[in-house]
C-alpha cells in the first residue's frame, strides 16, 4: 500500500513525530515516501527506518506558512494514504490537500490496524470513534500515539520544485514570550490551576520543570485570571490537548474541559489540598497536599534522579 | 462587503456523553451550544461588520435544533440566517464542505469566519476545506482579525510564537481561542433576534449532491476506563510517589 507521508519539521529539523508517522505507516504495512516541505531534514527522514523514498520538495512557497500554497504545492506529490501530524499546521494542510484530491480525510488518529481501520477521540475524548476508510484517503495521526521505528534506513532522496502563490503576507513574527518548551511537543508536563494563588508562584513550577525538562501548563482559569500567564499554556477543550508520558496538575480542580485536553496522558499526578477534588478521579497518583508543602520536596526528590 | 461566519451547534462542553448500541446517544445530551471556537469567529465577524460596514450572515449546516444557535448569533448582530437542514448525523465532512462553500457562495461573502475545530468531531476539516474549494486564502489559528485598507490582518499561532499576517480578499479565517470573547446579548437583541427569519436551505437548493460517506462509520465506544489511582494523603507522601514514577510506570 502506497503511503505519502508529510513530514513536520521544527526549525531546520525533522519534529519526531515525523519517525512517529512512519511507524504508524508501516504498523498498517505501507510502504512509505516522505516529503519534506522546503527540503528540510531530508537526510534524517531518508534514514529512518522503513522509508522507501525521500521527495525534498522545493519552492519559493515554503518559506512562510500558507497551507493553501502548500497544498497546492504538494498535492500533486502525494498517492495513496497522505499522512500528516496532527498538529494544527497538519491539519490545515492536510485537509486542503483532500479536498483538492477530492478524497476523504480523517483527523487525529490514535490507532490504526490494516484495513483501514481508524481509531480517534471524538467529543474532546469524552468518546473513541472507529471507522474504516481506503486508499486514496488522507489521515493526521496523533503525536506519541505511535513507537518510531529504528534509523537504519538508506532512501534515495529526489528534489521536486514545486511552487504556488502565497496569499498569506507575514508583517510581523513576534517571538515566543520565553524559550521555554511549549506543552504541545513536552513529554512530561507540569500544569498550574488557579490553586497556585498568585502567577509569581509559577516560579516553583518552572523550576521544577528546568530540573526534570518539562513544560509548564495551565488551567484556563489560571490563564484568564492572571495576564502573565500565556494562552499557549492553557491545556484543555479550549487549549492544547496533550499526550505526554506524566502530567503532574497543581492546584488544579480537574473541570471536564480541563480533562478534555489531558486525559490521554500516559501518568496523571495530581497535586490538590481538597481531596475530594474530581483531579482525582483520573489521577494514577494522586497527593492531598497543598501546592506549598508539596512542591519543595518533588523538586528535592526530582533533583536527587 | 458581505461577511459569513460557520456556527456549529454541538453538544455543551459540561454535557456528558453516553454511548449506547455503538453510538453516541445524541438524544441524552441535556444541553447543546454553540462549538466554543464559533463563538470567537462570531465576535471577530461582528467586530468586522462594526468597524468595515456590510452586512453579516450566520451560517449552520444540521438538524432543526441547529437553528437555535442561529438566533443567538441574530440576538449578539447577525443580519441574516441560513439554516441548511441536514437530518443525516452520518453526512461526511466532504460533504459538509460542499454545502457550506455553496452556501457561502451563494450569498456573495468574500470574508468567511470560522472556528479551528468543532467540539463534537474535534477535526478541525471544515475551515482549510471549505477555503480550498472555493479558492480562498486560508489563515488558521487566528486569534484576532481587523480590517486594513481593502483587506485584512490576523494575528496567528505558530509554533514559533505568533505571527501577524496580511490577506487580500477574497479569505477565511478558521479561530482559536480569541483574546476578547463573544458579548452577550442585551434584551432589545434577544427579542429582535425572535422575530428575524431562519432562511432554510436544502442541499438540492445549492445544487449539491450528497455523496454516500466515504468513511465508514464502525462504532463509537466509550473511552478506556482507567484503573483507580493510589491517592496518598499529605506531603510527606511526595518521596513515595517519585520512587513509584521511577520504578513503577517508569517515566522519569
Ligand atoms: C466553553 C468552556 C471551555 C473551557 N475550556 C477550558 C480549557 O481548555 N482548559 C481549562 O483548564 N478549563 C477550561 N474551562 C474552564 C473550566 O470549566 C474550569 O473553570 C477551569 O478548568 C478551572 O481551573 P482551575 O482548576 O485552575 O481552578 P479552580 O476550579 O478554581 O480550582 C482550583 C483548585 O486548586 C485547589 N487549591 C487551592 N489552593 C490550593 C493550594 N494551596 N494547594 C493545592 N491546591 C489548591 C482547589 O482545591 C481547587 O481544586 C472551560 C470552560 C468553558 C465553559
Ligand atoms: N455543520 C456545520 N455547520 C456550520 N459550520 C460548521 C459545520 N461543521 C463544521 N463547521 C465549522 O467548521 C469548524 C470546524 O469543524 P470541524 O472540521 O468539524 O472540526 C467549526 O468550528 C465550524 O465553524
Amino acid at each position: 500500500m502506497e503511503v505519502t507521508i508529510i513530514a513536520e519539521t521544527t526549525g531546520d529539523a525533522l519534529h519526531p513525530v515525523t519517525a512517529q508517522l512512519v511507524g504508524a505507516a508501516c504498523s498498517m504495512g505501507g510502504a512509505p515516501t516522505v516529503i519534506c516541505p522546503g527540503g528540510i531534514g531530508t537526510s534524517e527522514a531518508s534514514t529512518i527506518s522503513g522509508v522507501t523514498k525521500v521527495i525534498s520538495a522545493e519552492g519559493e512557497c515554503f518559506g512562510t506558512f500558507d497551507s493553501g500554497a502548500w497544498a497546492d504545492a504538494l498535492s500533486p506529490l502525494c498517492e495513496g494514504v497522505v499522512m500528516t501530524s496532527s498538529s494544527a499546521h497538519g491539519r490545515e494542510v492536510l485537509a486542503q490537500i483532500a479536498a483538492i484530491r477530492n478524497i476523504p480525510i480523517i483527523q487525529d488518529a490514535t490507532g490504526l490496524e490494516n484495513g483501514i481501520r481508524v481509531t480517534r477521540p471524538i467529543y474532546s475524548g469524552k468518546a473513541i470513534e472507529t471507522s474504516v476508510v481506503s486508499p486514496p484517503c488522507a489521515i493526521t495521526v496523533r503525536q506519541n500515539a505511535f513507537e518510531s521505528p529504528g534509523s537504519d534506513g538508506n532512501a534515495g532522496i529526489s528534489t521536486v520544485n514545486n511552487s504556488s502563490n502565497i496569499g498569506v503576507a507575514v508583517k510581523e513574527a513576534l517571538a515566543k514570550a520565553s524559550e521555554r518548551l511549549d506543552v504541545a511537543e513536552a513529554d512530561i508536563i507540569i500544569s498550574g490551576g488557579r490553586g497556585m494563588g498568585d502567577p509569581s508562584n509559577f516560579s516553583h513550577l518552572y523550576e521544577i520543570a528546568d530540573i526534570v525538562g518539562a513544560a509548564v501548563g495551565a488551567s484556563r482559569a489560571a490563564v484568564d485570571t492572571w495576564d502573565e500567564i500565556p494562552h499557549g499554556m492553557q491545556v484543555g477543550q479550549t487549549g492544547k490537548t496533550v499526550n505526554p508520558s506524566l502530567y503532574i496538575a497543581v492546584g488544579i480542580s480537574g473541570a471536564i474541559q480541563h480533562l478534555a485536553g489531558m486525559r490521554s496522558s500516559k501518568y496523571i499526578v495530581a497535586i490538590n489540598k481538597d481531596a475530594d477534588a474530581p483531579i482525582f478521579g483520573v489521577a494514577d497518583y494522586g497527593i492531598v497536599s497543598t501546592w506549598e508543602d508539596a512542591l519543595p520536596p518533588l523538586k528535592e526528590e526530582f533533583a536527587k534522579l | 462587503m458581505t461577511i459569513a461566519v460557520l456556527l456549529k451547534q454541538v453538544p455543551d462542553t459540561t454535557a456528558r456523553i453516553t454511548v449506547s448500541g455503538g453510538r453516541v446517544d445524541e438524544a441524552a445530551v441535556g444541553k447543546w451550544s454553540m462549538s466554543p471556537y464559533d463563538e470567537y469567529a462570531l465576535e471577530y465577524a461582528l467586530q468586522l461588520k462594526e468597524s468595515g460596514g456590510g452586512d453579516l450572515v450566520a451560517i449552520t449546516c444540521g438538524p432543526a435544533r441547529a437553528s437555535k444557535i442561529l438566533t443567538d448569533a441574530a440576538a449578539v448582530g447577525a443580519d441574516s440566517l441560513v439554516h441548511i437542514v441536514s437530518d443525516d448525523s452520518g453526512i461526511d465532512s466532504s460533504n459538509i464542505q460542499s454545502l457550506l462553500a455553496s452556501a457561502v457562495r451563494r450569498t456573495g461573502a468574500e470574508v468567511v469566519l470560522c472556528g479551528k475545530q468543532a467540539a463534537d468531531t474535534n477535526a478541525g476539516s471544515t475551515g482549510p476545506g471549505v477555503a480550498s474549494i472555493l479558492d480562498f486564502t486560508c489563515v488558521g489559528m487566528v486569534s484576532e482579525v481587523s480590517v486594513e485598507g481593502d483587506g485584512f490582518v490576523a494575528m496567528r499561532t505558530s509554533p514559533s510564537g505568533n505571527e501577524k499576517v496580511s490577506v487580500s480578499k477574497p479569505c477565511l479565517f478558521a479561530f482559536d481561542k480569541a483574546t476578547t470573547e463573544m458579548r452577550r446579548p442585551n434584551v432589545r437583541g434577544i427579542m429582535m433576534a425572535k422575530k428575524k427569519a431562519v432562511e432554510t436551505w436544502t442541499p438540492e437548493d445549492l445544487g449539491v449532491t450528497i455523496d454516500s460517506p466515504r468513511v465508514s462509520l464502525e462504532s463509537h465506544s466509550a473511552p478506556a476506563e482507567k484503573p483507580p489511582g493510589q491517592k496518598f494523603e499529605g506531603a510527606e507522601s511526595v518521596p513515595t510517589v517519585v520512587s513509584k514514577l521511577r520504578d513503577e510506570a517508569n517515566v522519569i
